[in-house]
């Protein structure tokens, strides 16, 4: 008795409550387990990324935070309060659409006032609302304008000022740069960085645009069939992939698989198809034998001769030799096949710091790859 | 230099066919209309006076122009059986398609929700009927309503009334017979502008905060409103000038202009006043002809 009646008062909330749990959640259709009892924390004013293939599970996930799908388990926490039972047009969410789905009929202002009517908002409240977000993502002069008159980026605006007029407490985008081109794309995502900054709010962004997901999110929530596979800073995320999976998802990697063949203090030798290779021992102990090793193209150096001997680490260094096979020149960086004498390909790219490269290699040519075992990713399978 | 090769030839002889039938159908024998509209008749019909005779020379031409006259039209206005069965014409097209915009809307409403393979059953279900003959089916409807019908069978099991009910040669006959006929023109073009409308618009009416019954009359009904015009339309018009269905189900005591035109042309041979009712009601449609046009380029405007 004692101890119900000392039991706190159920809080709506709580400090060691996020701003948004998901708790365990289930979608299934007709069979398929598009969600599979996913867990994830968000907090306040964060910008969270879901990343991932397409039917991977994410806009579905984003669906349920919305309320236009049911959640066949679990509980989804808002503040505290289970938003499982609340019907999406009294949620505190607003989503932006891929689509956008601007109402063609109204007018951009009409269209950005829409959720404020719906809320019943006084009407000078709403004009002074409407214009603070007209400024907000610069759409001035349009005001009056259909949907129909507007180009794709300015719908995009119209779409991303509708979701934010009602300053929900968590704001959806759904793919909401998929059908920019790519200058676009890229300016828009830092304008939304910055009106999330400015606003405080949180965002959740849906995307199988990986460069998308790592440019604007804080973390980043990789998602594989209908789990989450790995949440992390996108540095971590590339530079210390929870899985061969990840590694291989998320930019571009050279994977050798191998055996481990001895283990030091801190580091480990992997005999792999592409020779012996030297790595750092991860932060958590490899207890396979199996394992594959892992390196980003960037970090694999070439030279004529290989690397000049370092006389701390000399003995540190995986060099290995091959024929560059292909050249592709992008511009900023050119990437190169490798052929190794091991029959292995290796890939390194490397920045065009001048604008004349003497050091320029061309296929044909036989060059020295290397680069540290802090450089390799221990993964395994 | 070959893009503009592309109207040149057969394509473009492709491109004057309409309005080569436009002419030969209709304009022409439109014409004919007007002339004997604006004629006398003669003891020996047809022709009717004046009589154009090219061979005669342009003197007698002129003289055949000078002696048309608008009596038939002057008659029209004058005499309260034409006004009153025009009015009557009027009356009964507006009840009538109110009623079909009223019962064909939530029917394609409800066909655009269904699911996609469901649609083209429903689609069909709607068609099915004009494979039989659209008399056969009036028929059948006096079958149905007449003093020992299924009808009158239906009500007296249930008790609703205690005598048979007289439904042939009523008003409300002719009206279940209109609304049953049209139906079909009513929801195929209401169905093609809901089904189109894109189910995301009401998602994000609802996230806005807007409940599913104020996002129908915010969004679905003046999105379908195009929908709603050429169904209207579709009704309205052929129901003005309707014949077959009044004629065998409403009552004779008063006479769609349709009627009065079978009458004229049939029963009097009086064809220069048929005519002249018949390019009467033909003015009559021209404006709401016209707003609907306006509609639909208001229409593709805001769709560009």
């Amino acid at each position: 008795m004692a101890e119900e009646l000392s039991k706190p008062e159920p809080q709506a909330v709580s400090a060691d409550l996020p701003l948004l749990r998901i708790d365990a959640v289930v979608k299934t259709f007709g069979g398929f387990r598009a969600v599979d009892r996913l867990s994830l924390d968000i907090g306040a004013g964060e910008f969270f990324a879901l990343l991932g293939p397409s039917g991977c599970g994410k806009t579905t996930l984003l669906r349920m935070l919305a309320g236009f799908e049911t959640l066949d388990e679990g509980r989804i926490l808002l503040n505290g309060t289970d938003i499982g039972p609340v019907l999406p047009h009294q949620r505190p969410v607003n989503m932006m659409f891929q689509n956008y789905a601007l109402f063609p009929h109204l007018t951009v202002r009409d269209n950005i006032a829409f959720g404020l009517r719906r809320a019943r908002m006084p009407r000078s409240q709403i004009d002074t609302r409407v214009a603070e977000m007209i400024a907000l993502v610069k759409l001035e002069g349009l005001e009056t304008r259909k949907p129909d008159q507007l180009s794709g980026g300015q719908k995009q605006r119209v779409a991303l000022a509708r979701s934010l007029a009602r300053r929900p407490k968590v704001l959806l985008l759904d793919e909401p740069l998929a059908a920019l081109d790519k200058k676009l794309r890229e300016s828009t995502q830092l304008e939304l960085m910055e009106v999330q900054r400015r606003l405080g709010m949180t965002f959740i962004i849906v995307t199988h645009d990986q460069e998308e997901a790592m440019t604007v999110a804080d973390r980043i929530g990789v998602m594989a069939a209908g789990r989450l596979e790995q949440v992390a800073t996108p540095r971590e995320l590339y530079e210390a992939p929870g899985s061969r999976w990840i590694a291989e998802f998320v930019g571009d990697i050279n994977l050798f698989e191998g055996q481990v063949a001895s283990r030091e203090a801190n580091r480990l030798a992997v005999s792999t198809n592409a020779g012996m290779l030297l790595a750092a021992q991860p932060r958590q102990p490899i207890t396979n034998t199996i394992v594959a090793v892992a390196i980003r193209p960037e970090k694999v150096k070439l030279s004529r001769r290989g690397p000049m001997p370092d006389p701390l680490n000399a003995q540190a260094v995986n060099r290995l030799e091959g024929v560059v096979t292909d050249v592709g020149y992008l511009g900023g960086l050119t990437t190169y096949k490798l052929k190794l004498d091991s029959g292995a390909v290796l890939r390194s790219s490397m920045a065009n710091t001048a604008r004349i490269d003497i050091d320029a290699y061309s296929a044909g040519q036989r060059v020295v790859a290397w680069f540290t075992p802090d450089d390799c990713v221990v993964l395994e399978q | 230099m070959s893009a503009r090769r592309i109207f040149t030839g057969p394509a473009r002889l492709a491109a004057i066919a309409p309005y080569l039938w436009m002419v030969l159908f209709f304009l022409v024998p439109f014409g004919f209309v007007l002339k004997i509209s604006l004629s006398q008749t003669a003891i020996a019909q047809p022709p009717y006076l004046p009589v154009f005779d090219p061979t005669q020379g342009f003197e007698a031409i002129k003289a055949a122009f000078a002696a048309l006259s608008l009596d038939n039209f002057k008659l029209l206005v004058s005499d309260h059986l034409y006004v009153l069965s025009y009015l009557r014409s009027l009356v009964v097209a507006v009840v009538s398609t109110s009623i079909l915009l009223l019962i064909g809307y939530p029917i394609a409403y409800g066909m655009a929700r269904l699911p996609q393979r469901w649609q083209s059953v429903a689609m069909m279900l709607v068609i099915v009927p004009f494979w039989t003959s659209f008399l056969i089916r009036i028929y059948a409807w006096i079958n149905i309503l007449q003093h020992d019908g299924l009808l009158n069978q239906i009500l007296l099991a249930l008790h609703l009334v205690s005598a048979p009910v007289v439904w042939l040669s009523t008003d409300s006959a002719m009206y279940i017979g209109l609304v049953y006929s049209y139906l079909p023109f009513m929801i195929l073009p209401l169905y093609a502008t809901l089904a189109k409308m894109d189910p995301s618009l009401l998602e994000a009416a609802n996230d806005l905060g807007a409940s599913p019954l104020r996002a129908f009359w915010l969004l679905t009904f003046p999105l379908s409103l195009p929908g709603v015009g050429a169904g209207v339309l579709l009704c309205f018009i052929p129901i003005v000038g309707e014949f077959v269905i009044p004629d065998l189900l409403a009552g004779s005591h008063s006479l769609m202009i349709g009627q009065i035109l079978w009458l004229e042309f049939f029963t009097n041979k009086d064809w220069p006043v048929a005519s002249a009712a018949a390019v009467a009601l033909l003015i009559l449609l021209v404006p709401p002809l016209l707003l609907y046009d306006r509609l639909q380029r208001r229409q593709l405007e805001g769709a560009r």
